[in-house]
């Protein structure tokens, strides 16, 4: 969340936007904040000895890369959402925001099948082995992050029914959740790659 | 003068008083924000100072009987935890808060909402903590020494008690079964989250929000370790989000991260501690570097010797902070390559830091050096924080390490870095800028003997622990015995501490009295350099009534003095009357100036924490998950709310 300080100030130092300035800011703290989560599994991911199974085991590759793929699709409206606003055409703007929220959604879904799954048919709870908890816990708060994103959408899209058309002025913007949107799916990116695919 | 509010969009009407406490709740201005942050800390600064006498009590002679073993862990872990994060950090927020916008030329600062978001989460996480001390249960002591057999802590020990490190798996659920241990990692996860928002926010005010001709190499040298702080923190709180994270599910959701019984890893939980906790130290003792590079030039009416070389060293001390973890580690077992190369960037810390010290010694060389409180505090600073630095470089050298790990001499040496570092720092700072909260100077002759008095209880304090710890005096433990002959430095040790308490009670005197009758500063009391004394004390409401236009490094000194041929300062003709038009324009603004209007939403969105915290302690009690719900949907509702609060339509005019 984001606010704005004084309009009378308008320049910016930097000539960036200061809303969008702070969003990257914030995003190269997530960076660490998963590099430390992926780090987790990689380093319990090898060790033996554990009680099976391990996640490596019962990843379902072809499942979760369709649903990898619906989480990048959702960049793609994101990207088309935003597009729209810079024209002004606000109809589109709603569409293609109602469309990332679904693919978020779906992702979702696809998660939450796949950690039941993993707990009811596998037999690989949180609480199996630490490299099952370090899987969990990494997904898990991946998985809150896209909620939170799925959130900040609707909100917009509540917005956009209620006042007919959305602007820059409030502090939820659409350029900033958009920001955070991508780095969502970017971070997605190297989980999928790093946790899922690499051996 | 508020324009009407658009009827689709607010939940509240706007909050709009201007003074009592519902102005203060609600408030956004960074000035009420800033002295909100130093009142809290200090009160907390407090409440760790009892703690470590009630410590100093128990140490003062051989088998000490004021606590018994479960409430010394207790004290002792609660006196590092206040003082690192109730006090340091927040006193440093408080700091950054203040001078950020004054210093830049700014109105306020870029997020002032996102501002008094910081400071609620602050609040209640510290209570949130505290409430350990009613709430919290220790479970049956694995190994402890309860008197009288009992089996339970008494309240002084039923507090977060597995040191401020909480190492693992000693915290974890198998060996601390009560719920104090849940306090301290969901407390401290609050509390990281407050410094987070504010370092985003100290970020993007720097970056953006200075005033005109304020480039990046014209800052104050505190505005660049503010940013250097902020970007510490916003590269190393994730790490220990995580940390916390993974304590609190090993404890709530039975993961295995550090159950060592079943592959969790003890050594994982060390390296993101310290990850964190080593840029940590430079988080401390930044803000009091930034502080005395602003005092030392001032009192030696002198520019900063090496202006760029110290802001680089600071920026070096915040890279090189990240790569020197390993050395809070080297007897846990970690390789001898790993030793060695943490033992390397550790010695190469003590180049920058060098470089900083030679600057401030090259500032007051030749100067015209006036003794004045603040200027004896930061005197101070650099002679103890030398001390300090000193005996911090010898444990690079490993094998040293290995003796002095886990002994008093490692107490004595972060102790010369924190107290006589960033304490002294920040006490420079407190007189320094009194006047400009205030409007009244401090009492020069209670400062100097808060000075004297300090400076004497801070040597008999921790001096004799250097030479406790080379005699094998070992850290944490509750006792020792006579035979050790340890209890003549240790009843030094307990003088000097109070020796220092009684300091801190002038100090109070000090501020209370010269708040309501001290003398008059007027217009920039010491002489200064730097813009925010460019400006009447105390601050107005609006800051700067016309917005600066910097010129140079130290702009505001260079419109009082000129350079004679030598280079000695030579005050120019129309100095007065430049103090004198500054004056003017602070006091009468000649246009209206939009302020932030002020907020509800930080104060329910920093309260909803409490709700959330307590909620998954006990979740799984009948309450619990239902707190925990309303707690989260507080804090949706407060963010939604708060981001659709117009931001256009309604500002305070302030008039000319």
């Amino acid at each position: 969340m984001s606010d704005v300080a004084h309009e009378e100030h308008v320049h910016e130092s930097t000539g960036v936007e200061t809303r969008k300035l702070a969003m990257w800011v914030f995003l190269s703290s997530e960076f660490m904040f998963f590099g430390a989560l992926i780090t987790n599994y990689l380093l319990f991911k090898g060790r033996v000895g554990y009680t099976a199974p391990y996640p490596a085991e019962i990843f379902d590759i072809p499942f979760t890369s369709v649903s990898s793929f619906v989480l990048l699709m959702s960049s793609l409206t994101m990207v088309l959402a935003d597009h729209a606003i810079h024209r002004d055409d606000q109809r589109s703007t709603r569409t293609w925001l109602i469309a990332t929220a679904l693919l978020g959604m779906v992702f979702l879904a696809g998660q939450a099948f796949e950690f039941t799954t993993f707990v009811v048919d596998e037999g690989m709870k949180i609480s199996t082995n630490p490299a099952a908890s370090a899987f969990f816990t990494l997904t898990g708060f991946h998985g809150t992050h896209v909620l939170v994103g799925v959130i900040m959408l609707l909100t917009l899209i509540g917005i956009s029914f209620r006042k007919g058309r959305l602007s820059t002025a409030t502090g939820l913007n659409l350029e900033n959740v958009a920001l955070y949107w991508h780095f969502v799916d970017i971070i997605w990116i190297v989980i999928f790659t790093v946790v899922y695919l690499i051996k | 003068m508020a324009s009407a509010a658009s009827p689709t969009s607010t939940i509240f009407r706007r909050p709009k008083q201007t003074s009592g406490w519902m102005s203060w709740i609600t408030t956004v201005d960074h000035k009420k924000i800033g002295i909100m942050y130093g009142y809290s800390a200090f009160f907390f600064f407090i409440l760790g100072g009892l703690e470590a006498l009630i410590l100093r009590l128990q140490l003062a002679g051989p088998d000490g009987t004021v606590l018994d073993a479960a409430e010394y862990n207790a004290m002792f872990t609660m006196h590092g935890t206040t003082m690192v994060f109730l006090f340091v950090m927040p006193v440093g927020a408080a700091f950054f808060n203040y001078l950020l916008p004054l210093m830049i030329g700014a109105r306020d600062v870029a997020f002032p909402r996102m501002n008094a978001l910081s400071f609620w989460i602050f609040i209640f996480g510290g209570i949130f903590l505290y409430s350990s001390f009613l709430f919290g249960t220790t479970g049956p002591p694995s190994g402890g020494n309860l008197p009288g057999g009992a089996t339970d802590a008494s309240w002084l020990g039923s507090t977060i008690n597995g040191g401020w490190f909480m190492y693992q798996p000693n915290a974890g659920p198998r060996f601390s079964t009560g719920t104090v241990l849940d306090y301290g990692a969901i407390g401290l996860q609050i509390l990281g989250l407050a410094s987070l928002i504010s370092a985003v926010n100290f970020i993007a005010t720097i970056l953006n929000m200075r005033a005109k001709g304020m480039k990046l190499l014209r800052m104050p040298v505190f505005i660049w370790m503010t940013l250097v702080v902020a970007f510490l923190l916003l590269f190393s709180l994730p790490i220990i989000a995580v940390a916390l994270f993974m304590v609190t599910f090993d404890r709530q959701l039975g993961t295995l991260f550090f159950d060592t019984f079943q592959g969790g890893d003890a050594i994982l939980w060390q390296h993101l501690f310290w990850l964190f906790g080593h840029p940590e130290v430079y988080i401390l003792i930044l803000p009091a570097m930034g502080i005395v590079s602003e005092t030392l030039p001032v009192f030696s009416r002198k520019p900063l010797f090496g202006y760029p070389a110290v802001v680089f060293a600071g920026a070096a001390i915040g890279f090189l902070g990240f790569g020197v973890w390993a050395h809070h580690m080297f007897s846990s077992g970690i390789t001898p390559v790993a030793q060695a190369a943490f033992g390397l960037a550790t010695m190469t810390i003590a180049v920058p830091t060098g470089i900083k010290i030679f600057n401030w010694l090259g500032t007051m060389w030749m100067g015209k050096i006036k003794f004045t409180t603040p200027m004896l505090f930061s005197l101070g600073f650099v002679a103890l924080f030398v001390i300090g630095g000193l005996s911090g470089v010898t444990h690079s050298i490993v094998p040293a390490d290995w003796q002095q790990t886990d002994t008093y001499y490692i107490v004595a040496h972060f102790h010369y870095v924190l107290f006589g570092g960033a304490i002294f720092g920040i006490f420079a700072g407190l007189y320094y800028w009194f006047p400009k909260l205030t409007g009244r100077m401090m009492s020069e002759k209670l400062g100097k003997l808060h000075f004297w008095l300090m400076f004497i209880g801070m040597n008999l304090t921790f001096g004799p622990m250097h030479w406790l710890g080379l005699q094998g005096m070992v850290r944490r433990t509750w006792k020792y015995p006579a035979e050790y002959n340890f209890g003549t430095w240790n009843m030094v040790v307990t003088v000097g501490a109070f020796i220092i308490a009684s300091s801190i009670l002038i100090f109070m005197v000090n501020w209370t009295k010269s708040k309501r009758r001290g003398v008059e500063a007027g217009m920039d009391p010491w002489d200064a350099r730097t813009i925010e004394w460019s400006i009447p004390n105390p601050t107005p409401e609006w800051n700067f009534g016309v917005s600066p236009d910097v010129q140079s490094l130290d702009d505001w000194w260079h419109r009082k003095y000129d350079e004679d041929e030598d280079g000695r300062p030579v005050r120019r003709p129309d100095a007065d009357s430049t103090i004198a038009q500054f004056h003017d324009q602070g006091v009468n603004p000649p246009a209206p100036i939009h302020l932030p209007t002020p907020s509800y939403f930080p104060f329910f969105a920093g309260a909803s924490f409490l709700a959330v915290g307590y909620g998954v302690i006990y979740h799984t009690r009948g309450w619990g998950l239902p707190l925990l719900i309303f707690g989260v949907i507080l804090l949706l509702s407060s963010l939604i709310g708060w981001s659709l609060e117009p931001l256009e339509e309604e500002h305070e005019e302030v008039h000319a």
